[in-house]
């Protein structure tokens, strides 16, 4: 197992190096600085502002530096666009409010997907089944962009019923909406997935096995279909979290959340290089993180697996 | 005597059967297809859909690009859709004609899609066939490159991108095809794995075929039917994606728009009671969707008749 683990981070690793390069790279090629404004600044002001945030060194000190700062101490250096503040800052400010509804989002989209492909694959081609595959196709096309004005146009401006952004330390009433949209569209696949994979599972010879034995149906389900079931899930699980991520961004521009999604956005539009990279990298490491995890319980659940 | 009977009508049927011609794998698949109900119809709304995109400016009264500065402002109450009018979808905020729009919109997210979907097999189709023909070393070191493609989070390295180098349609068809041939290679290089025992590939080994001959000429024909169930799949993926780059303001530039660009305009305009805005591009974007997936449902159990 430790092996196992050690190899997979000799892949991790690099990778998340090149990523480090790769998005320095493109941000040190990029024309123009982060002051370049309409208004140009006196060279002698621009000269000092470069050569504050380090800007005037050549190429290989600053990715050593830069490296140098995010290995050791976690340091994503200064933002361009707010004068006080650290990279890091914003993604303490940012970070907490994308992970509580990512986790929350993650959380429904797993349990509500399991248990409606579960529900569907053991009433198979019944009115259950018939509701749970609709239910999976029709929320397949509703992606987190389209969710999120149809929730809005819904629940704030028709029904009235919840607040139409804000965050507000994370109360329920703000929670919804978020959670909903970003979690539909996995939902769907998780419940798809779910299914199909059972219906293969409850055909197979061990489960006939366990029939003939005469074992109640929940004790076969939960102790012997379950397992091998949920490989597919998990497999899935890697790219429904990188999707949920990404669309953080969406989540935070629609209902004001405050994520770091909306910082990233506003960095984009303001070439606040700092705070895109920061972010870009954060994402990845905890992507491949993630991946990482996933392949930890595939190898824990799939005795096939040799590791 | 009975049984004889019975046995010279099985006879005569079997050789009545005979008589029929073989049907190719194509063929098979293509009746498969067609029995697919939710397919078919899948295939007949997305023909609608192209032809919409293709023809529907000539059913237009007005340019996609002509703002009507007499409607600006007063969107809510005078762009309704109507036929008197010739906005059949209403008008947007700047006073454009939404139906023009629409028309553009779906054409330019249709191309997105298919330009992914097309860098996809070639590149994915080569690289994965490649890398499982040779094996070994070969394959080692190209899929470890793909898998550590993989897990960089595309979406977030494309903003970068976008935002570096100048938000353009280049750039986005370059990001598009960056990320989309990942998980064709991978599906190419198992399916090689399984073609390249097979007796035919020995026979053209045997007999002295250069190994990139062999891929073009036995391999690849050979991944077809797999290749383009996920192509199929891989267009609305494609679309998707496009359209959240657009809906961010990152994608497809003024004057051009796509729906996901057309999506966010309407989401913008919603609270003002202007609700055609969001419904058509939506609505013609869920259907794309639909449809593509349909399709490509219908395509996989007529292709893969294994993967269910």
């Amino acid at each position: 197992m430790l092996s196992f683990i050690a190899r997979r981070l000799t892949v991790a690793i690099p990778t998340l190096l090149i990523l480090v390069v790769l998005s320095f790279v493109l941000m040190y090629t990029a024309p123009g600085g982060p002051f370049n404004s309409e208004r140009p600044l006196p060279p002698e002001v621009l000269a000092n502002i470069e050569a504050k945030y380090g800007l005037d060194q050549p190429f290989w000190k600053r990715i050593a530096v830069y490296i140098h700062g995010v290995i050791f101490n976690f340091d994503f250096g200064p933002s361009f666009q707010f004068k006080n503040r650290s990279v890091n800052d914003i993604i303490a400010q940012g970070f907490p409010i994308t992970l509580t509804y990512g986790f929350w989002s993650f959380v429904v989209a797993v349990t509500v997907g399991v248990s409606l492909g579960i529900a569907a694959a053991l009433r198979q081609n019944t009115w259950l089944d018939y509701l749970a595959v609709g239910i999976s196709i029709g929320a397949q096309v509703l992606p987190n962009f389209v969710m999120a004005p149809i929730l809005l146009l819904v629940f704030t401006l028709w029904l009235g019923w919840l607040p139409g952004g804000g965050w507000a330390g994370g109360q329920w009433q703000y929670l919804v909406m978020p959670v909903i949209a970003l979690s539909t569209s996995y939902m769907a696949s998780i419940a798809r997935i779910t299914r199909s994979s059972m219906l293969e599972v409850l055909n197979t010879n061990f489960i006939r096995t366990a029939k003939a034995k005469g074992l109640p149906t929940r004790r076969i389900i939960w102790r012997h279909a379950m397992k091998p079931a949920m490989l597919p899930v998990l497999s899935y699980l890697g790219p429904a979290f990188v999707g949920m991520i990404t669309g953080s961004v969406i989540i935070d521009i629609f209902f004001s959340t405050g994520g770091i999604g909306q910082f990233f956005v506003n960095s984009a539009f303001n070439r606040d290089y700092s705070v895109i990279m920061g972010i870009t990298i954060l994402v990845g490491a905890l992507t491949i993180l993630f991946n990482l995890i996933v392949d930890l319980l595939y190898a824990w659940i799939d005795p096939k697996i040799r590791y | 005597m009975l049984r004889d009977d019975a046995t010279v009508e099985a006879l005569q049927n079997a050789s009545h059967m005979a008589e029929v011609r073989g049907r190719s794998l194509w063929a098979d698949a293509r009746a498969r297809f067609f029995r697919n109900k939710a397919a078919v119809g899948g295939f007949v709304l997305l023909m609608m859909i192209a032809a919409f995109a293709l023809f529907g400016g000539l059913l237009s009264e007005w340019e996609p690009d002509f703002v009507d500065f007499s409607l600006m402002g007063a969107n809510a109450s005078e762009g309704v859709p109507s036929f008197e009018t010739g906005h059949y979808f209403g008008t947007d905020s700047s006073g454009r004609d939404l139906y023009a729009r629409v028309v553009q919109g779906t054409g330019i997210s249709l191309m997105v899609g298919v330009v992914g979907a097309v860098v996809a097999v070639i590149v994915g189709t080569l690289y994965g066939a490649i890398a499982g023909y040779f094996g070994g070393r070969v394959d080692g070191t190209m899929m470890r490159a793909v898998d550590i493609l993989m897990s960089i989070p595309f979406m977030f390295v494309l903003i970068l991108m976008l935002v570096i180098f100048g938000r353009s349609i280049f750039m986005l068809f370059l990001g598009i095809g960056l990320i989309s041939w990942l998980d064709m290679a991978r599906i190419a290089r198992g399916q090689t794995l399984t073609i390249k025992n097979k007796e035919f590939v020995e026979v053209a080994v045997a007999t002295g075929v250069h190994p990139l001959r062999i891929i073009l000429r036995h391999i690849v024909p050979n991944l077809l039917g797999i290749v383009i169930v996920y192509a199929t799949l891989l267009v609305p993926n494609m679309i998707i994606f496009e359209s959240f780059i657009s809906f961010l303001g990152l994608g497809v530039q003024e004057p051009n728009t796509s729906l996901g660009a057309l999506i966010s305009e309407g989401a913008s305009q919603m609270q003002y009671g202007v609700l055609w805005q969001l419904f058509f591009p939506l609505l013609f974007f869920v259907f794309t969707i639909f449809a593509f997936f349909f399709v490509g449902d219908g395509l996989r159990d007529a292709l893969d008749p294994k993967d269910r």
